[in-house]
């Protein structure tokens, strides 16, 4: 074993090395801590370990300093020199490098006094920030691999389904099946002689969800404890992770994790001396989001086009190679051996009467607090976007939440006390999904965001069967054409009778969901589709093709002076005066690209 | 690498848990604070903390807190620390050596008695207004 293994040190500096964090240089900051210490002679007190993702990815670069859980963010090569002479060698914590909430005076030093943690609780990501991922020893150090210990040796197959039913774990990937009666299905299928197979979706793909990307970085060793109690659950020998390519980190931390945990032998044959035999192989997916529904996803697998079929039979009859296979999400494996170690009961009671445990959120789009979080169910969105996530910047209003990624929906302003579970965000017509949650604020034009989501599902459908090929084709035609002040008043109504059709006979999930941005905007902005239409308009002036610019003259001459830049920039030659008198737009050969708006200084040039 | 049995699992978790264990947070039994200001350093705190980080790593406890901060104030008596026992009030000691320092270490941390000849007082200054 290493030698740093073995030694005490005084301090423990905790950097991030999550995506978020390492594309804002975070392996820098290592190695200039590193470099800094070595020149203050510090190197036998202070260890600089790399982490996964912290959460906070808006304040990245992030480091803690272990013992007393400091939190210093967007760190700079250059602030290190200091940051090491005054915190780690004269004891003096840096205050400018500290946490200030927008509008506050002073720094937070704590990091559990900071909101945007203070509320999270933490399970599928117990490690973030305490381990390094690509250290098996760190990760058995918290309790890792205890509870695989516990399942084959203590209990039964049909005790370990049980406590997993007992717990009410439920698909954290989108679905929201019961996690335990899908392994006792699994359990129960014949074989015919064949094999079980576990699989561990990785195959993110909602915009704005990193989740399982970021558990896969910052705490491979969950997710493959999990699988194999899952294994020794189903009777499986063997498991595979689909993970898209797309994540560099994620897979090379998994890959090393494996050679770990297979050289430990808690992979491979006879694990722990309980002579239960399971290994993992990785498949790496190419990107298509069709390939996270779970037949698209075996088909992939086994080599064939990531296509999906008609369910049923389930994987748990039918999986891969049509023996019975055994599917779950990055997340959902995380979790099992916490129910394991901690009990089905003390995980119950955590969450609401029908969704239990904890949900991991990535928190993205018009607000203060980017970022990774984990909340127990049933929270509100109020605390999730105001308290954790610190409101929205620049003093704007909150207008909607899109949960549920492409297959989910919009949920307005007036929910925010809604608290989140699986059924009540079905109930308000989104869904829970892999925990995507895009934050509008009121700049947001809501047929505009319908138009995004159908673009994605369209260009991301495979085609295979027609509704979805077509349905959302046609769906992505007319939203365009409202956006550009072609609409008709029969739009409306044709696009409801599309998205009905599509939802009832497309072939999987994909086409199933597709139409649930564009329903769900329908249900609560119906008024800015009818402005659209009716008037021409878009009244948060994104839709360019229907705003009108005009220059204020009084503004532009009296406080601006004629400044002459909107003319400047217009590509178009649609601004007529020169500098020190008022300018004003030809409308007739204006092209609408808000260049002129963007560039004033003085606000004279007004949208409507 | 050899294949684990549950008790090697178990020797690899106590032994990687000492190590990590300060990243907890937890309640500490005992806290040791080396002053390391600018006159502290130069009056060879850094001796005194590494003879604290030998002590601690050979006592192998797991309970105690090794920290450092800002000059205490008292220049002229440097290198100094204070040693908190939890519940107690906190012992500053003057005068620091080597060879003090594992006294202090032995008696004080560990035994929980106060090694009166090198200590300064008792009690820190007030921080409230």
């Amino acid at each position: 074993m290493e030698k740093a293994n073995e030694k005490a040190y005084r301090l423990h500096l905790m950097v991030c090395a999550g995506t978020a964090c390492v594309s804002n240089n975070s392996f820098g900051i290592k190695d200039a801590l590193e470099k800094e210490i070595n020149k203050q002679g510090l190197e036998d007190e202070v260890l600089v370990v790399t982490t996964g993702c912290n959460g906070f990815c808006e304040r990245g670069p992030l480091l803690v300093v272990q013992p007393g859980n400091v939190f210093y963010q967007q760190l700079e090569e250059k602030d290190i020199p200091h940051l090491v002479e005054e915190h780690f060698l004269k004891g003096r914590p840096v205050k400018k490098l500290m946490y200030k909430p927008p509008k506050e005076k002073s720094p937070i030093p704590i990091l559990s006094d900071i909101n945007f943690f203070k509320k999270q609780v933490l399970i599928a990501l117990r490690n973030r920030g305490l381990i390094d991922p690509e250290k098996i020893d760190e990760y058995i150090a918290r309790d890792g691999y205890s509870a695989l210990a516990k399942a084959l040796t203590e209990m039964e197959p049909k005790q370990i389904i049980n406590e997993v039913k007992d717990s009410g774990l439920r698909g954290r990937g989108g679905g929201g099946f019961p996690t335990g009666l899908k392994w006792e299905f699994v359990s129960k299928s014949s074989t015919n002689g064949q094999e079980r197979y576990i699989v561990c979706n990785g195959d993110e793909g909602d915009p704005g969800a990193f989740m399982d990307r970021s558990i896969l970085e910052a705490d491979p060793h969950a997710v493959i404890e999990g699988m194999i109690i899952g294994a020794k659950a189903i009777g499986a020998s063997k498991g595979f992770v689909y993970v898209r390519n797309e994540y560099p980190l994620a897979v090379s931390r998994l890959i090393k994790a494996l050679e770990q945990a297979r050289g430990y032998g808690l992979l491979g044959k006879d694990i722990l001396g309980s002579g239960f035999d399971f290994d993992i192989k990785i498949v790496r997916g190419a990107g298509a989001f069709v390939c996270g529904e779970e037949t698209a996803l075996m088909a992939s697998i086994e080599g064939r086009l990531g296509e999906p079929r008609p369910r049923p039979p389930y994987p748990a009859e039918k999986g891969l190679w049509d023996n019975p296979t055994c599917i779950n999400n990055v997340e959902t494996w995380a979790n099992v051996p916490v129910i394991i170690n901690r009990s089905a009961d003390w995980y119950s009671n955590i969450g609401t009467k029908t969704s239990k445990g904890t949900k991991v959120f990535s928190l993205v789009g018009k607000i203060n607090n980017t970022g990774l979080v984990e909340v127990p169910m049933g929270i509100t969105l109020r605390e999730i976007i105001e308290d954790i996530g610190g409101g929205i910047p620049d003093g704007k209003k909150f207008k909607a939440v899109q949960t549920g990624g492409p297959s989910g929906g919009c949920i307005p302003a007036k929910n925010i006390d809604l608290p989140i579970d699986y059924e009540s965000l079905t109930e308000v017509g989104s869904m829970m999904g892999s925990g995507g949650m895009v934050v509008m604020d009121e700049d947001t034009c809501m047929v505009d965001v319908a138009k995004y989501f159908i673009s994605f599902t369209q260009n991301e459908s495979c085609g295979k069967c027609t509704p979805c090929r077509e349905g959302t084709k046609a769906m992505y035609e007319i939203l365009d054409r409202i956006t550009k002040g072609e609409g008709k008043e029969e739009d409306i109504d044709l696009l409801e009778d599309l998205a009905k059709s599509i939802k009832d006979s497309a072939l999987c999930g994909l086409g199933n969901t597709a139409p649930n941005p564009v329903l769900t905007t329908l249900k609560y902005f119906k008024d800015e589709y009818e402005i659209h239409i009716k008037e021409k308009k878009c009244p948060a002036h994104v839709c360019r093709e229907l705003n009108t610019y005009t220059i204020d003259e009084k503004t532009c001459l009296d406080v601006g002076h004629g400044c002459d830049l909107c003319r400047k920039n217009c590509s178009a030659n649609a601004i007529s005066g020169e500098t020190k008198t008022a300018h004003q737009v030809i409308q007739e050969k204006c092209i609408k690209c808000g260049v002129c708006y963007d560039v004033c200084r003085f606000d004279a040039v007004k949208v409507k | 690498m050899a294949k684990l049995t549950i008790d090697d699992l178990k020797k690899i978790k106590e032994k990687a848990k000492r190590r990590t264990e300060l990243r907890e947070g937890g309640d500490y039994r005992a806290k040791v604070t080396v002053h390391m200001g600018t006159c502290g350093i130069a009056a060879g705190a850094r001796k005194i903390m590494n003879a604290f980080m030998d002590e601690l790593e050979q006592s192998k406890s797991s309970d105690i807190l090794l920290t450092n901060s800002g000059c205490a104030g008292l220049c002229s008596r440097e290198p100094m620390a204070t040693v908190e026992l939890s519940g107690q009030a906190p012992i500053k000691y003057i005068d620091l050596t080597e060879q003090k320092t594992k006294e202090i270490f032995q008696k004080h941390v560990i035994g929980g008695n106060v090694v009166k000849k090198y200590a300064l007082g008792k009690g820190s200054e007030k921080t409230d207004a």
